[in-house]
């Protein structure tokens, strides 16, 4: 006790003396200021005090969520037990690359073909600059992360009926919509027709301001030529030396670019969750989980268990579980303490000594439908021919997006790129298709923009998220209303045990949904423990 | 009629990387079927396209770490509303699907399922009966 007088004030102690002296909502700033608080409420690493008096905790699930609640736990001195129905941790924390089995429900089996280095993530792909969480793990464990490219201005947008099927550039359309919106807003404010919205003053800096941001040339006009090549780019680029002039590009006339809602294609990445700079593991995201194995002792995760029942009484829980292979003879682990992170859609179906709120909160919950597809090419032409170096395309077909691959850039002979990734009517039907014929919808689709998967498509590998056999969809489905009827009934203890996930956070369908969810409900379970 | 799933379905979207628009726009304006519904018509295009991707080609069914149930030779299929209101108004963890289906698609589906993998229902489901279950 006497060494903490001397100990230098941590961030936790300064936080707490500004909270106490000048109330939460300064304390919150200043752990913003310091890069502590985010949206996740992560206030930093996890420290669970006090004498856990060698409580025991089983922990459903080695996802990240199931990791989490592990790695912190066992730090915080308890004796920890995870069971994980997969023959590998992880959960949706994943990433497929050659050699690997995907075996999906029905009995459709994929054997991945991609060559030594590559691989695709059919579960989550990118990490917000925010979710700091998540950042902080990977700082902590060693998992090294490089840049995900969200835009490209030379990628594709693409509308099957708009242009003659034809695909514009994104620069092409920004520029242009960006262009022809500051033509007609500079026209109106220069008409002084917003007179009511705008004061004097403010319209002539809105002038100023549109026509620069709106590439307008002297008479506010968005107009072909040099500044507006600048923008959207040319017909020919410039060169050096004697060899050829730049050519300026025509822009889209407004209209046809309005009516091929191209620039739906243009909206993804202003979002908060899509903002530059978003972040992948650098070797695959299921580095990610690969980290907090590497974190754990060896013996922590027993796999292939699928629990069959969960019981608990004033003393502990009990878990049944049988061999997720092979069945036969049930199995029980028991401790003092259950931190569950399976999916709600196979919770529902597990027999469970709970209380209403809780079973009700679970039998609420349906997963959406998600689909995804890697496909490796021969050779890496949407650079080497189209100079599309990572990023992402957009169309209206079923696919839905083709995301260039954001790292080996021209290193490589061959590549791997997500060539689907949809969610809603699509991904049902896609879902529904064997793996052949998926890979046949994701090679039409593709080639409808870019003629050369008819000829370097190799292999692919998809993965309907409702027939994988351990989430049985792709994560939680919440309506604002069912959120206020059940979400806090699904995040209570409830005698023994604690939910955690992406379910369990309002963060769905995040890995930092399920970590910070994880983190959340260990604190909680750790109050019970230390206050007994 | 609001779709309350699709609502669901794109604010999902919304978290995982589709903007609302996005998410309409890749989409698509099929025929029929409206903003973020299915475009299959007949029970048989349906099971196919939607249904099988769960229940399985062969309507068996599938077990996993859950099970999804079978819908051949399946008792409570005998009572056509039961079917309908799970389609509709979801239970567990099958969705609520009935956003993205008109009471057409429903009854078809519904028809579909109870006169085949070894179901034999004479009795007809319609549009009015599906409209009546809806919330």
């Amino acid at each position: 006790m006497t060494e903490q007088n001397f100990a230098p004030m941590n961030r936790r102690s300064l936080f707490r003396m500004i909270g106490m002296a000048a109330g939460s909502a300064v304390m919150y700033q200043a752990m913003t200021d310091l890069g502590y608080a985010g949206e996740s409420g992560y206030t930093g690493p996890t420290k669970l005090s006090g004498d856990v008096k060698g409580a025991s905790v089983v922990v459903l699930g080695a996802g990240l969520a199931g990791l989490t609640a592990a790695l912190e736990l066992h730090n915080a001195g308890y004796k920890v037990q995870v069971l994980e129905y997969q023959h590998k941790a992880g959960g949706r924390n994943i990433s497929i690359r050659g050699g690997d089995t995907v075996n999906e429900l029905g009995g459709f089996k994929q054997q991945c073909q991609f060559d030594s280095g590559f691989y695709v993530n059919p579960g989550p792909m990118r990490i917000p600059y925010h979710h700091i969480a998540l950042l902080d793990y990977c700082k902590r464990l060693n998992v090294p992360l490089e840049p995900f490219s969200i835009i490209n201005y030379n990628a594709m947008i693409h509308n099957s009926k708009a242009f003659g099927g034809k695909a514009k550039r994104y620069r092409e359309v920004e520029s242009d919509f960006r262009g022809h919106t500051s033509e007609l807003l500079a026209k109106v404010t220069a008409q002084g027709k917003l007179d009511q919205s705008v004061t004097k003053e403010d319209a002539e800096v809105l002038l100023q301001a549109l026509r620069a941001y709106g590439a307008l040339d002297r008479n506010y006009e968005y107009k072909k030529g040099a500044l507006v090549s600048n923008h959207r780019g040319y017909d020919v680029d410039p060169g050096g030396g004697l060899s050829w002039q730049p050519t300026d590009s025509e822009p889209m006339a407004m209209s046809e670019l309005l009516q091929s809602r191209l620039w739906t294609g243009l909206l993804t990445g202003h979002e908060y969750e899509y903002q530059m700079t978003m972040f992948q593991p650098v070797g695959g995201m299921d580095m990610i989980s690969a980290g907090f194995v590497r974190a754990l002792p060896q013996d922590m995760v027993k796999y292939n268990c699928k629990v069959t029942e969960v019981k608990q009484d004033a003393n502990g829980v009990t878990v049944s579980y049988i061999d997720a292979q092979k069945g036969g003879a049930v199995q029980t682990a028991t401790a003092n303490w259950c931190v569950n992170t399976i999916p709600a859609t196979i919770l529902s179906q597990v027999p469970m000594q709970i209380g209403a709120p809780l079973k009700n909160a679970i039998n609420s919950l349906a997963y959406s439908a998600g689909f995804k597809a890697g496909v490796q090419m021969k050779r890496r032409w949407w650079e080497d021919d189209e100079r599309i170096y990572g990023g992402i395309t957009y169309t209206d077909q079923p696919v839905a997006l083709i995301s260039y691959p954001s790292t080996q850039f021209m290193q490589t002979q061959k590549g791997v790129v997500l060539g689907a990734y949809t969610f809603g009517p699509h991904a049902f039907e896609l879902t529904s298709m064997s793996p052949e014929e998926r890979m046949k919808v994701v090679v039409d689709c593709g080639a409808a923009i870019h003629p050369q998967y008819r000829t370097e498509f190799e292999n692919g590998v998809s993965v309907g998220w409702h027939r994988i056999p351990w989430t049985l969809g792709c994560f939680a489905q919440w309506s604002e209303a069912n959120r206020a009827k059940n979400y806090d009934a699904l995040c209570a203890i409830d005698g023994r045990m604690v939910l955690a996930g992406e379910h369990a956070s309002h963060l769905g369908a995040w890995q930092e949904g399920a970590i910070v969810s994880a983190l959340d409900a260990i604190k909680r379970l750790h109050q019970r423990v230390v206050a007994a | 009629m609001k779709s309350a799933f699709v609502v669901r379905v794109l604010g999902s979207a919304l978290l995982l990387g589709l903007s609302v628009s996005s998410g309409a726009y890749a989409q698509g304006a099929g025929a029929g079927g409206g903003r973020g519904g299915f475009t299959e018509q007949g029970g048989e295009a349906i099971f196919k396209n939607v249904c099988q991707g769960c229940h399985m080609p062969d309507a068996r069914g599938a077990v996993g770490a859950g099970m999804y149930p079978a819908l051949a030779k399946n008792p409570k299929l005998e009572v056509a509303g039961y079917p309908v209101s799970v389609i509709v108004n979801g239970q567990k963890a099958m969705p609520a699907l009935g956003g993205m289906f008109s009471d057409q698609q429903v009854a078809d589906v519904t028809n579909y399922i109870r006169t085949h993998f070894g179901n034999n229902y004479k009795d007809k489901v319609t549009p009015a009966d599906v409209k009546a279950t809806r919330p």
